[in-house]
């Protein structure tokens, strides 16, 4: 198994909550096309409130 | 057969190597001889019991839809590679239990700790966060709360829930306390963790307005300012004005922490808490890699030794045996109750295929026992006399050199008060004597390690600093984070009652929950910073009882789920981590609570004082009677709060058993899964 320079880079951003902007358009373009969608920096926005917001600000000991 | 060749190998390795550690005796053991052993055991482990869980226990079906796929959202429901996801849900798990249990525990020796890692996280640990995994994800990747209250009644669930704010509560003062242990009069630990905040904030002012969303670009200019601040942190503290100003005695430290966390915790996120936690999250996986790869090249031998006389109790860093206290002291590493709400909380939501869960939910928790591998290894590698110079309270040993000489070397370890001055100079401390809390230990450990492969003795100071930094750095963001999540817990819990505490429009519910909350674990920290035996003495054994109790609630809703899915055959599997944990986590609550010996008991530490209060006398260390009064108020609030725990584990027991014989009635099952096709895609 080896492992992509990618990989990697998604690794580091999900650890620190923010999932994949590319799988949000693919998502976005596939079910919802006559949504409008986030561009980058609304959706870094987004992803961010939503993970320290409080609701899943559960880490561990 | 061929196939199985390989593992045989490594178990037999493993066993070799295990049986190196467990015997050999007066001669050093390398260090290596442990870790071989860890990961021979844990490859085995992983290879052939989470594969019976999953298939046989579990029943995995790769080709059913997990909630990533059927709700997908492109935002909290998103199948993602299982690699990325093994990274994700680490990184959520890792934090610094893992660091500071297995050092606390190595006043026993080093094997008794490192017996329990591997077997508790085989047998208990990781089987409880596959479990929950597995619960959560046939379930709309709900939380474990909520999980309880589908499979065990509403009643149930919110009794679970109120008890984890509890441990919430008690986790938050234990890690606000190893803090303050560490930073106190220490002008370069404390300088440099304080620059964090405005780096934090210049940081979070980047991803807002200047580049948003670049993440990996600020956290390497956030690394550049962590490693500055370090490097003239120095400096700072050698300087005849800046020193003392960065001094602080641990009671300051205490309230300026309070202060921190309630202000932080109302900040918008994107301001402090979420750039320091890109710092942390990244600092935290680097310096654990850097760990390994450090202790495997330079393979020190271990000067802890196997065994020490503080098997039968009366250590001087921790009071009690080893049954059951070694058990609930080494918490994360071996089994955390708190990763079973990770378990259930964003990877549930984010896993692609169900035949990833054995990677995610066993595997990753296999690699934090790794974790605690490395630090109890790192704090059997120290010299005892050292050792136990920095984690033996004030009160036995004295605060200077040669009492603490004296005292240690009296406890059969021998060492000189110019080793002990010598140690602290090079790691650039005033003092390493009575440092207790894990932290300062460990960072010794890594200082010698680090150094050794990188810079020389020259850079002791700076690895020690940086280790220091490292730890301080994620337990704020704990501190923070948790902050927040249990003041939307609390809300939750009062909302029960009174329905406009949960009302979202209005101001103040938030902020009342959030004073609550402070205050909570801000009077479990400032009872622990003024408490004459380090406060560790009394808060981690209060915290290892709350995290196991939780451990054992997520392993009985395991057993209850399978008992309602018809799988009582293979009930074992959570049934008996979960009566070990019970009779643990029991048997420590009632000694805390009950025994004669004043050390590990609270009622019998209160009896004392409060017979000396009416004759009039003073006990050290209370210097007056107010002071007696305190620590009588002290001890029975903690002997409440273990008589709370008990009662919420008890009265879960209850709901397990009356779950399972209901169940064991049905002739169907019982177990209420969410179907595929009832929540259609987003």
């Amino acid at each position: 198994m080896t492992i992509s320079l990618d990989t990697l880079r998604r690794m580091a951003r999900l650890m620190v909550g923010l999932p994949d902007y590319d799988a949000y358009l693919r998502h976005m373009a596939d079910r919802h096309p006559d949504r409008l969608v986030m561009d980058r920096v609304q959706f870094f926005r987004d992803r961010q409130q939503a993970r320290y917001g409080g609701k899943n600000g559960g880490r561990c000991c | 057969m061929t196939r199985h060749l390989p593992w045989l190998l490594t178990a037999i390795v493993g066993a070799i190597a295990l049986w190196v550690v467990a015997v050999s005796r007066g001669e050093a053991v390398n260090a290596l001889w442990i870790v071989v052993a860890a990961v021979c055991c844990f490859l085995v482990a992983y290879r052939y019991y989470a594969l019976f869980i999953a298939r046989h226990v579990m029943r995995l079906d790769s080709m059913r839809p997990t909630p990533a796929i059927r709700r997908a959202d492109g935002l909290d429901y998103v199948a993602t590679d299982r690699t990325v996801l093994f990274g994700h849900h680490f990184a959520a798990i890792a934090g610094a239990g893992p660091l500071v249990g297995p050092v606390l525990a190595a006043q026993m020796g080093y094997l008794p700790g490192t017996l329990w890692i591997i077997v508790g996280v085989v047998l208990a640990g990781a089987v409880q966060d596959f479990m929950v995994l597995f619960i959560s994800m046939r379930r709309d990747g709900k939380s474990l709360g909520e999980l309880i209250r589908m499979e065990m009644g509403q009643a149930a669930g919110t009794i679970a829930l109120f008890g984890a704010f509890m441990i919430m509560v008690i986790i938050l003062a234990v890690l606000a306390l190893i803090v303050v242990k560490a930073l106190a009069e220490s002008p370069w630990g404390m300088f440099t963790v304080a620059a964090t905040v405005p780096l934090a904030m210049l940081m979070g002012a980047y991803t807002r307005w200047i580049r948003p969303g670049r993440i990996g670009e600020v956290s390497l200019l956030g690394l550049v300012g962590l490693l500055a601040a370090i490097v003239y942190g120095q400096a700072i503290a050698a300087s005849p004005f800046w020193g003392p100003a960065f001094t602080f005695t641990p009671v300051e430290l205490c309230w300026i922490l309070i202060v921190y966390g309630a202000v932080a915790s109302v900040l918008p996120v994107w301001l402090l808490l979420a750039p320091r936690d890109y710092l942390s999250t990244f600092l935290k996986i680097g310096a654990i890699a850097a760990l390994a790869i450090g202790i495997v090249i330079m393979a020190p031998p271990l000067q802890m030794p196997a065994l020490t006389q503080f098997v039968g109790g009366n250590g001087p860093v921790w009071a009690g045996g080893l049954f059951p206290f070694l058990f609930i002291t080494i918490a994360c590493g071996a089994v955390s109750g708190f990763h079973a709400l990770i378990s259930s909380g964003t990877t549930p939501k984010l896993i692609a295929s169900e035949a990833h869960a054995p990677l995610i939910g066993y595997g990753a928790m296999l690699m934090e026992a790794f974790v605690a591998i490395m630090a109890l290894v790192g704090a059997s590698i120290l010299d005892p006399g050292i050792y136990f110079t920095m984690n033996s309270p004030a009160a036995l040993i004295g605060t200077d050199a040669a009492s603490a000489s004296a005292a240690v070397t009296a406890m059969g370890f021998p060492i000189s008060p110019d080793l002990i001055a010598q140690t602290a100079k090079d790691v650039g401390e005033h003092t390493i004597i009575s440092r207790a809390g894990g932290a300062p230990t460990l960072a010794v450990a890594m200082a010698e390690i680090f150094s050794h492969v990188v810079g020389g003795p020259a850079m002791k100071a700076f690895w020690y600093h940086f280790a220091i930094l490292f730890e301080a750095l994620f337990i704020l963001t704990a501190v923070d984070a948790g902050t927040r999540a249990g003041r939307f817990m609390l809300q939750d819990l009062i909302g029960l009652a009174v329905p406009a505490f949960k009302d979202g429009s209005r101001q103040w519910p938030g902020f009342v929950a959030t004073a609550l909350c402070v205050a909570a674990w801000g009077f479990f920290l400032y009872q622990g910073v003024t408490d004459p035996l380090g406060g560790v003495n009394t808060l981690w054994p209060v915290f290892g009882i709350s995290n196991q109790m939780l451990a054992a609630i997520a392993l009985m809703l395991g057993t209850a789920v399978l008992f309602r899915m018809k799988r009582d055959s293979y009930a074992w599997v959570t049934m008996v981590p979960a009566g070990w944990l019970l009779v643990c986590t029991l048997s420590a609550g009632w000694l805390k609570l009950f025994s004669a010996d004043p050390k590990v008991g609270f009622l019998a530490h209160a009896n004392r004082f409060s017979e000396a209060a009416e004759a009039g006398q003073i006990l050290a260390p209370a210097k007056s009677a107010a002071d007696m009064q305190r620590i009588l108020f002290n001890d029975r609030i903690d002997a409440a709060l273990v008589t709370l725990f008990l009662a919420v584990v008890l009265s879960l027991l209850f709901f397990t058993v009356r779950t399972c014989v209901a169940a064991r009635r049905s002739a169907q099952p019982m177990a209420r899964e969410i179907p595929a096709e009832m929540v259609p895609a987003e």
